[in-house]
């Protein structure tokens, strides 16, 4: 049985089912009317977590036993009082390796909780590169939406924010560091400084077997990194499109990525009304459209950059994607053929899978 | 005393009742007079910069205020939720 959360426009809800044809059940929805942004299941706690930006009351964290349950709001999601900044939006709350929680969200903000969620503090090292640096928003915000965490290093971790490129810790978040040689962005002119900050950075992975080696989606280009992140190359010959959101790793192969290529920055729908997952199995040499199973035609969809998952590895990695017509599948054989697991949701914001 | 009136789940945060009595000489002062009465309320009406938040309106005896907006003793602050929510 695997369980999806999905954050939507119009609130969480819980999936349950099993891969193959044949939709998912709703299991509850929780938030009725609100948008949820992200929601997650902590794999040391058990618990659910979701964030939720009230267009009225702003943006907050919940959590709950079940997503059924009683959420309670937690504590300390929010900004230094009497600044010039307010929060905005949380976009993502990823799992540490020592039982900690982060969050990122915008304006270029990271929390940790060391308490399953309940509790939060704002990480101010980061913080004050972005006071320091004015750091720009992307079309989406000033919003920090990947943390990925190095296996069994709990101190080392790698953030990307959009548009402030990739930046790196190896203290637990004490001091910060750039990760962004190699990235060109066709946005800027050419003669740009090759140190801008202005690097829309979509969605960020890290191999769990061989964690210097990373994989970037970003606004025009996909890139691959050997070096836990300090240098960029760029692998996306090969694709339709370099252009898109999201992007998810296969955990038993460090040469494995999935991306889900839209238009273009002027057309962010996928190419030719086809709806097609892309693989590399080589580091970003070759791709692989997988749509077997998927609308071939006619089929204008936009995912966005937390609404892709998997659960599982090798050839049972489940991969699951939700588009923001509403309509969310899945695969259970590592994207060989797709199965639709909902339809007719409201705009989906994220997926996460857990089995 | 300004007579606060809250609804939907701001009512519920602070403690249920449809309104009651919080000091201070301006909004902003009533509204964080109102957080420190009922903590959860902090951050759901003001923000971290002290701010009504954008879809929040505020009403010092029926008329629209900022959060300059004087008040006085016995006025009524009605807090609401904006149409301008979205879709």
């Amino acid at each position: 049985m695997t369980e999806l959360l999905l954050g939507t426009k119009k609130g969480l809800f819980a999936l349950e089912g099993d891969v193959g044809p044949g939709e998912f059940e709703i299991t509850c929805r929780a938030f009725p009317g609100e948008p949820v942004d992200f929601a997650m299941r902590d794999p040391a706690s058990g618990r659910v977590l979701a964030t939720v930006t009230s267009p009225f009351y702003g943006p907050k964290i919940w959590f709950a036993d079940d997503p059924g349950g009683d959420w309670t709001q937690a504590e300390g999601v929010a900004l230094p009082e009497g600044g010039e900044q307010a929060l905005e939006r949380i976009w993502v709350i990823v799992a540490g390796e020592d039982g900690s929680l982060y969050a990122g969200g915008d304006p270029g903000v990271l929390f940790e909780s060391r308490d399953g969620g309940e509790n939060w503090q704002l990480n101010r090292p980061l913080w004050e590169h972005r006071v320091a640096e004015d750091w720009q928003p992307g079309g989406g915000g000033l919003c920090l939406h990947s943390i990925v965490p190095w296996p069994g290093e709990p101190d080392k971790l790698a953030i990307a924010v959009s548009a402030a490129g990739v930046w790196l810790t190896d203290d637990h978040g004490e001091n910060w560091r750039r990760g962004n040689r190699g990235i060109r962005p066709r946005y800027l002119p050419d003669d740009a400084p090759e140190d801008t900050l202005q690097l829309c950075v979509h969605r960020m992975e890290r191999a769990q077997r061989d964690p210097e080696r990373m994989f970037i989606q970003f606004h025009g280009g996909v890139y691959r990194s050997d070096d836990a992140g300090q240098t960029w190359t760029a692998i996306g010959d090969g694709l339709p499109s370099d252009f898109g959101f999201p992007l998810a790793l296969d955990p038993s192969d460090p040469d494995s990525a999935y991306v889900i290529p839209l238009t273009g920055d002027f057309d962010r729908v996928m190419p030719d009304g086809s709806v097609r997952v892309y693989e590399t199995r080589d580091g970003g040499a070759t791709w692989a459209p997988r749509g077997d199973g998927l609308p071939d035609r006619e089929s204008y969809l936009t995912v966005l950059r937390r609404a892709f998952d998997r659960a599982g590895e090798g050839p049972g990695l489940q991969l699951y994607f939700g588009a923001t017509s509403g309509d969310v599948f899945g695969s259970g054989d590592a994207g060989a053929t797709w199965f639709t697991a909902a339809t007719r949701l409201p705009p989906v914001f994220s997926v996460t899978a857990s089995s | 005393m300004a007579l606060v009136c809250l609804h939907g789940p701001l009512r519920n945060l602070a403690g249920g009742r449809p309104q009651q009595e919080v000091a201070g000489t301006d909004v902003q002062a009533v509204l964080r007079g109102l957080e420190d009465l009922h903590p959860s309320v902090a951050g759901w009406i003001l923000d971290e910069r002290g701010t009504i938040r954008r879809h929040i309106n505020v009403f010092v005896n029926g008329e629209r205020g900022g959060e300059q907006t004087a008040v006085c003793a016995g006025d009524r602050v009605e807090v609401l939720p904006a149409i301008t929510g979205g879709a």
